[in-house]
């Protein structure tokens, strides 16, 4: 004792110290080579649970035939095979599911990504109520999907008999078919009993990409701010039209960002599934035509739901496929375009 | 001399006239920029407006065949019947409550694996890193399918538990704070090493409150996370005492032969829509700053 102050932590350690050599040697002073693993634990014990077992165990059950709720827990024994995945890509309802979300995705992602281009540009190029309207722009990220999705729901719905009585009767179109009036157009049955497919599908498109936007604005305008006005001035002096400095300048700097944009926009909408709960509920389609806008994600509950979890494993096993495979196409396009 | 006068004077006027059709062109190109942009605005906010004052009328006005946009007779009481007919009282302390906790747990954890990963050496560091970004790419579905058997298995089936633990590790929140850690300068580690402080006082007392936009943003993305979530709720805790606020909203109005009362539906969207927008206002920054990272709601 040196007239330093002792701890008690510092006593209780010194007197295992002193008593087992052992414990000195391979635990206090090792201490800091696996102090480390005492910060992660919490982490990855979780982390274990229900990111790598779920990892191992839904790739095992995917090649399980037939695996289920009630014969696993009957003791059963399952054959290894492929059939789980013929089975979901041969149900007819897989295949809806499949089209479908193609569909949203090969729309939703070029029309939001092209239109949300044109505002981050715009927004770049003024001074004035910039910040205010980069706000609103913003907003409808801040929302809840299926809360909003409800609202896209009011907007779009007929009040009334539109196709099963005759005459039908139309208590109120909705608004939006109020501004198709206005136009002169006719009223459309966006999404109620007897509404056509397409119908279904463009409420879904301008649904989607109203939500998509806020997220695109914000990461390309920033990645217009952070492009070196030096640029913009030497096309300046050199005369180069507003179009071709678009084209030469903005776009290949802007690259990187586009590319992330794209490909966030492809894996969510690969992924798509609530924002159509909120608009058509919980049976993904309008009245008389339950499942018709079902999704690759609402496949996959389904089946979790009635406990089929060999197909439901097989088919979030297809989603990860397709996912990976299009976002290897997405990198493998971007590395020849996108300029860094 | 005369004549190179008059070829200054042409030349000024030449100047003159370009910079004038220059002016002009910029004055209609702000025009057409500000009319797009304003256009686009009043489309995206437009479903907000139809919202309120769609839920501020009564039914027989909302089925008027020519719209009215404000309502004749405002309706206040359509807020406390959509409060009681949804019952969101009750799903918004379960909200809250997943909510808090969760955000509590999920920090914790958060900050111990980020300091861990920005400033403690182990082996494997980088390689385990480097799986654990690596498992950000798989579908959460994948996962959701054995989290429901294990659940189960559990019997955490309806239960508070279910909705809070299964979430409480994100690695897009290490990585997020963890960049942020490292963006600490070492030395103060190293300094504060010599000084003999404990890791925990060090990363109480200098880490924290450095990185305390991260936190702020970690705890906004998860509290709007909760007030969102809606797929894992309704597999495993959807009976009354544990349902979370967007389940309760969709399944209290499924009327779906377009005769609902929609006064009423937009009055509980209204309502539930309203917290999130006051955070927005209030905290924006940091949403902003959170989400351009990401790109994954809640």
């Amino acid at each position: 004792m040196t007239g330093t102050k002792l701890t008690l932590k510092d006593k209780i350690i010194g007197f295992f110290a002193e008593k087992m050599p052992w414990f000195k040697k391979y635990v206090i002073d090792t201490f800091p080579k696996w102090k480390a693993w005492i910060y992660l634990s919490p982490a990855l014990v979780l982390l274990l649970i229900f990111t790598a077992w779920p990892i191992v165990n839904t790739v095992r059950i995917a090649f399980l035939e037939g695996y289920g709720s009630l014969a696993a827990t009957g003791g059963a024994k399952f054959s290894f095979g492929f059939q789980n995945f013929i089975d979901v890509v041969e149900y007819h309802a897989f295949i809806t599911c499949l089209k479908n979300t193609v569909l949203l995705c090969v729309l939703t992602v070029p029309i939001s990504t092209f239109l949300a281009l044109l505002i981050a540009v715009c927004l770049n190029s003024i001074k004035f109520m910039q910040r205010f309207l980069q706000t609103i722009f913003f907003l409808p990220y801040v929302t809840n999907s299926i809360a909003i999705g409800m609202v896209f729901a009011a907007m779009f719905n007929v009040v009334g008999n539109f196709y099963q009585g005759r005459p039908p009767v139309i208590i109120t179109p909705g608004i939006v078919n109020n501004v198709i009036q206005f136009f002169g157009g006719e009223i459309v049955n966006w999404m109620n009993a007897g509404s056509e497919y397409w119908a279904n599908m463009f409420v879904m498109v301008v649904y989607i990409v109203w939500n998509a936007l806020p997220f695109k604005i914000l990461v390309l305008l920033g990645g217009l701010q952070g492009i070196n006005k030096q640029y913009y001035d030497a096309a300046k002096v050199d005369g180069t039209s507003r179009v071709r400095t678009f084209g030469r300048i903005t776009v290949p700097l802007l690259s990187p960002m586009l590319a992330y944009v794209i490909i966030t926009g492809f894996i969510g909408g690969f992924k798509e599934y609530s924002s159509i709960v909120g608009i058509f509920g919980e049976d993904m389609g309008p009245a008389g035509g339950a499942g018709r806008l079902n999704t690759m994600v609402g496949y996959i509950y389904d089946a979790i739901e009635s406990e089929a979890w060999g197909t439901a494993s097989a088919a979030a096993l297809i989603l990860f496929g397709i996912i990976l495979v299009v976002t290897a196409l997405n990198l493998w396009v971007s590395k020849k375009k996108v300029h860094y | 001399m005369n004549t190179n006068t008059g070829i200054v004077t042409m030349h000024e006027k030449d100047m003159k006239r370009v910079q004038a059709t220059q002016k002009v062109v910029k004055v209609f190109v702000k025009i057409a920029l500000y009319t797009f942009l304003c256009i686009m605005a009043l489309i995206v906010l437009f479903p907000f407006y139809w919202m309120i004052i769609s839920s501020l009328k009564t039914l027989e006005e909302y089925k008027l065949a020519i719209p009215t946009f404000f309502p004749k007779q405002i309706m206040w009481s359509n807020y406390v019947r959509a409060f009681d007919t949804a019952n969101l009282g009750r799903l918004f302390l379960n909200t809250m409550y997943v909510g808090i906790v969760s955000t509590l747990l999920s920090l914790v954890i958060t900050v111990l694996t980020a300091f861990a990963f920005a400033r403690l050496e182990f082996k494997g560091k980088d390689l385990l890193f480097g799986a654990l970004l690596a498992t950000m790419m798989i579908p959460g579905e994948l996962f959701t399918i054995t989290n429901y058997i294990t659940v189960v298995k559990f019997g955490w089936y309806q239960t508070f538990t279910v909705l809070i633990v299964p979430f409480l590790v994100s690695i897009f929140y290490i990585y997020l704070l963890r960049q942020n850690f490292m963006q600490i300068p070492e030395e103060l580690y190293l300094a504060a090493k010599v000084d003999g402080t404990s890791d925990i006082k060090y990363l109480w007392k200098v880490m924290i409150p450095l990185a305390m936009p991260s936190l702020i943003s970690i705890t906004i993305l998860k509290m709007m996370g909760a007030w969102n979530s809606y797929i894992w709720p309704r597999l495993v805790a959807n009976d009354d005492a544990h349902k979370m606020i967007t389940n309760g909203l969709r399944n209290a109005f499924t009327d779906a032969t377009g005769q609902a009362d929609f006064p009423l539906q937009m009055a509980a969207v209204a309502l539930v829509s309203a917290p999130l927008f006051l955070v927005f206002i209030f905290l924006r920054k940091y949403i902003m700053k959170g989400v351009s990272r990401s790109g994954i709601k809640g």
